[in-house]
This record gives C-alpha cells, structure tokens and sequence, in this order.
C-alpha cells in the first residue's frame, strides 16, 4: 500500500520508473526506521511478538494514509499499453500489465534465492533465523540483520505494490487482504520456500476463481482464511513440505 | 592470555557465578570441572559476551572485554564452541564452516579462507565427505565437529568449548581430545569444561573445580588428578564406568 500510494503520488511529478524507485526506497527506509524505534530494543525478539508489533504498526500507517492520502482509491498508469489494450499468447488474451506481475515476481524470487543462498550477507541472515546465538559467536551483528530483513521485506512490498497497483488499485487501506492471502500462500508453499510459494499462490488463485461457481462471491475473499486454518491444523509444514525438511525449517 | 577476576553473573534474579578468578596462560590447555549445575557453561557464556557479567573483569590480552557483544569478542580472536553444539540445522556442512570464517573476511583476511577451509578438511575428514549435507542431518559426533570447525574457521587465538564430548562414542570423544591437544601443538590456546574429568585433565595443563559458581580448587592437572577430593567427587564414577580411557 504504502509503495503503491508513494508512487502514484510521486508519479505526478517524475516518469514511471523514477517515481517507483523513489517509492521502493521511500518505503525501505520507512522498513528501517520501524525496526530501529520499534524492534531493536526488545531485550528477546521471539518472532510472534515481532509478527504482533508489526501488524499493530501497520495499523497506525494505515490510518496515518488515510490522512495524508484520504479515501480515494488510486492507480499507477499500466506499464505499457493501456488498460484495455492485450496480448494475445497463443489465442489467450492477457493484460500486459499481468504479464510485468508475473515476470518481476519471477525475477523476485530468483533474485532473492540467488542472495540467501550465494552471498556471505544472506547466508548471515539465514544463520541468524536459524540459531541467533550462534550467529552472534561466528561474529555476525544479528540485530543488523533483523534490520536488514524488514528493510528487505519493505522494499519486497513496495515492489510488489507498484506492480500490481495498475490492476487492483491501491487505498489507504489496501494491503491487509493481501498480507492475508500472502501468509496463506507462504504457509501452504512451507515457510522459507519462495519456489514453493509461487506453486501455492496459482493454487490458491485458481481455487477463489473456481470457488464462485459453487459459493456466492463475497464469500471469495474469506478462501484464503478457510485454506490457512485448514493447512494449519491438518499440515502445518506445508503441501510441498516433507515432515523432514519443517523440522529444520529455517524461520 | 585471559584474566578472570571476581566475575559475577547469572540469569535475571538468579545469580549464578560467585567472584570467579581464574587465567589462562598462552599455549595452554586448561580444563574446567565441576557437577551439572556448577555454571560451568555460565562461565564461558558470560567470557564470550552472551550474557553480561554483573561485576569483575574479563581481560583478554589485557584488553577489558566484560562489557563487549560477543561479536566484537570473536574479532578480538575469543571464540567459544557452545554447549550442544548449535550448528545452523537448515544449512550445508560448507555454508556453516564458512559462516565461521565470517570474522576473517572482517578482518580483511578473506584471502585466507580458501587455505583454511583445507586445513579444516584435514582435521576432520567427514566434513569434506558431507560438505553438502544439512548439519542437521549430521550424527551427534559430525555436528561437534562441525562446531570446532566452524569455531576454528575463525582462527582465534583462544579457543573455549563446552562439553565437547557430551553424547558420544568414546572413540569419537578419543578424536576429538587428540584434535584439542594438536591444536596446543599448533600454537593454540584451549579452554576446556568438561563433566569427563578423567580425560579433561589427562591432556590439560592445569584445571579448576567449580561448585555452586565459585572456584574451589586448582591446580596443575597432575596435582588434581591425584587429589583425593577430586578422585572421590569427580573421578569415582569415571573410574569405573570409563576405566579404559
Ligand atoms: N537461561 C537460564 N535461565 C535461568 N537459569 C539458568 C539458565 N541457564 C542456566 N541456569 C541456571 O544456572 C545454573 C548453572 O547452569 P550452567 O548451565 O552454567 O551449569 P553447567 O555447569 O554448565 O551444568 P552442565 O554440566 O549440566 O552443563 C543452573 O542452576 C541453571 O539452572
Ligand atoms: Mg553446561
């Protein structure tokens, strides 16, 4: 949301691209300083009491939007063409504006596996998800690290909002559903699993399409609850995951 | 090398270590003993930087490190293999030995690592075996290991372990007490906490006994091994139960 709003609004002063690096940043910073005021001080951030403090920050943000930005529901320009212009793939008619969704997601998830899984700063962060101590005795600065990670996280967001926001448009209060169906998607694929999670965002994307053929269509929404409640009492490791791999799960 | 003296600290309320005075000498080993509870692993937290000392100093090369993160402790050259292990589960064999290499890299000395990682290939031949494996999926003896592996990796001057042969074989406990007297040979300095008294202080130097967190007997190694209090508390169930060690 906060990455969406930035960009539209910077969008009236500078070109698409600018105004989107400026949001990604904007928001990176924003990541940054909630960590800073709100994270770092805690003496043992378990990491449900961090999940806690965030959702309770998004809360303030949500309504500190609401006043710079008001109620009104806004939108990036598409990429390139236009809304009703399409692509024709093989006699399939698809919005360009798709297609840059589903390339920069791509293009997300091989960046990020490439970065925990081949640089020395990513493996840092995975050594302090995995045991805090023991990051520390090999010399790594883990709160730097948590800071990094919501830095990362917002600039992930950010991202993902500009892409989308042509499509879905964004408000003040855009987000919360998303974060929702992200978390669902995350834990269906296994938590730490980004290539099991795209798998996971298709089945849960077909699945709320399919749903309004059987259910009335406000019910589409709450698909994603009903599927992360499932998936917790039944299998929490997630439908890719092997009970194996959740007990070393990195989280 | 270090200088301990009237260290106090503990948990919260809970005060564990009781004016703690002790130091180690460059080259040596020297083991410390004492029942579960004695705060043993007290200890070597709060020398590493985990857990805060509440009074006293910590000298390490003459330098005040008490009130050091253990971050800035490691790059001082202090590394501390912890009790049970702590190797990071979900990632390979290589990814955890190098991420114990982390200091070097700081310190500028990245070029180093490569020359290293080979070294430590030397010394424990398993791990290049299962250099791709999850150090989660390691037996207890790999994982141990592994920790003195990923410990070394960061060349301190001063290595500190905790129980390293809590859990396992006594050939593989044999293994990992030769690697510890080798690295003496190499120039290094060891600080050794042990329930296994009997095979701590048949390779140390000199020794301590904790009790309830304060120090209540050192010596040369010798000297304790034929001490007859330490016989009766530390060695009687040894004797019998690991008389071939
Ligand atoms: N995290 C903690 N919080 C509170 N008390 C603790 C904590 N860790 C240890 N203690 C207490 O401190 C005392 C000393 O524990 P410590 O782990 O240092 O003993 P130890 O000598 O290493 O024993 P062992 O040989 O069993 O490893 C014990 O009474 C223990 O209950
Ligand atoms: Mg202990």
């Amino acid at each position: 949301m906060l990455g969406g709003m930035i960009a539209v609004t910077m969008h009236k002063l500078v070109p698409l691209p600018l105004a989107i690096l400026f949001a990604v940043v904007l928001t990176m910073i924003v990541g940054a300083v909630i960590e800073i005021v709100f994270i770092r001080w805690l003496h043992k951030p378990s990491v449900l009491r961090m999940v806690i403090i965030t959702i309770g920050i998004s809360i303030l943000i949500r309504e500190i939007a609401l006043h710079i930005w008001g109620e009104s529901v806004r939108a990036l320009p598409y990429f390139t063409g236009s809304s009703v212009s399409s692509i024709n793939l093989g006699g399939v008619y698809i919005s360009s504006q798709v297609l840059w969704v589903v390339g920069i997601g791509a293009l997300a998830v091989a960046a990020l596996t490439a970065f925990f899984g081949l640089t020395m700063l990513g493996r840092q962060m995975r050594a302090c998800a995995a045991n805090r101590d023991a990051a520390r005795l090999c010399g790594i600065d883990a709160k730097n690290m948590v800071t990094l990670s919501f830095v990362l996280s917002a600039a992930i967001g950010a991202i993902g909002g500009c892409v989308v926001c042509p499509i879905t448009y964004v408000q003040y209060d855009s987000g919360t559903q998303l974060a929702i169906k992200g978390f669902t998607v995350a834990i269906l694929g296994g938590l730490g699993n980004s290539t099991a999670a795209v798998g996971a965002g298709m089945i849960l994307g077909i699945l709320e399409s399919f749903s309004i053929w059987v259910l009335p269509t406000a019910y589409k929404e709450a698909i994603s609850i009903a599927i992360l409640l499932a998936i917790l009492f039944v299998k929490p490791s997630g439908i890719f995951g092997s009970a194996e791999a959740a007990r070393l799960k990195e989280f | 090398m270090l200088r301990i003296k009237n260290v106090e600290s503990g948990y919260g309320r809970l005060k564990v270590l009781k004016k703690v005075t002790m130091h180690i000498g460059a080259g040596e080993i020297v083991t410390i003993i004492g029942a579960n509870g004695a705060g043993k692993t007290t200890l070597l937290r709060t020398v590493s930087g985990l857990i805060p000392a509440r009074s006293g100093e910590i000298l390490f090369e003459m330098k005040e490190i008490g009130e050091l993160p253990p971050e800035r402790i490691v790059f001082l050259g202090c590394s501390l293999v912890p009790e049970g292990r702590q190797v990071f589960a979900p990632m390979t064999v290589k990814e955890n030995i190098l991420l114990g290499a982390y200091p070097q890299y700081r310190r500028k000395r990245g070029d180093q690592v490569r020359e290293d990682l080979e070294r430590i290939y030397g010394l424990f031949p398993r791990l290049r075996e299962r250099e791709r494996q999850l150090a989660g999926t390691l037996s207890g003896g790999e994982q141990q290991m592994l920790a003195i592996a990923r410990a070394l990796m960061a060349r301190p001057k001063l290595i500190m372990m905790d129980e390293p042969s809590m859990g396992l074989a006594p050939l593989i406990i044999k293994d990992i007490f030769s690697i510890v007297t080798r690295l003496r040979a190499e120039g290094g300095t060891v600080l050794l906490v042990e329930q296994n008294a009997k095979a701590a202080l048949g390779i140390a130097d000199r020794g301590y006994v904790l009790e309830t967190g304060r120090i209540i007997m050192e010596g040369t190694a010798e000297d304790l091994l034929s001490n007859r209090e330490v016989q009766r508390a530390y060695l009687g169930r040894d004797l019998d139960a690991e008389g071939t060690m």
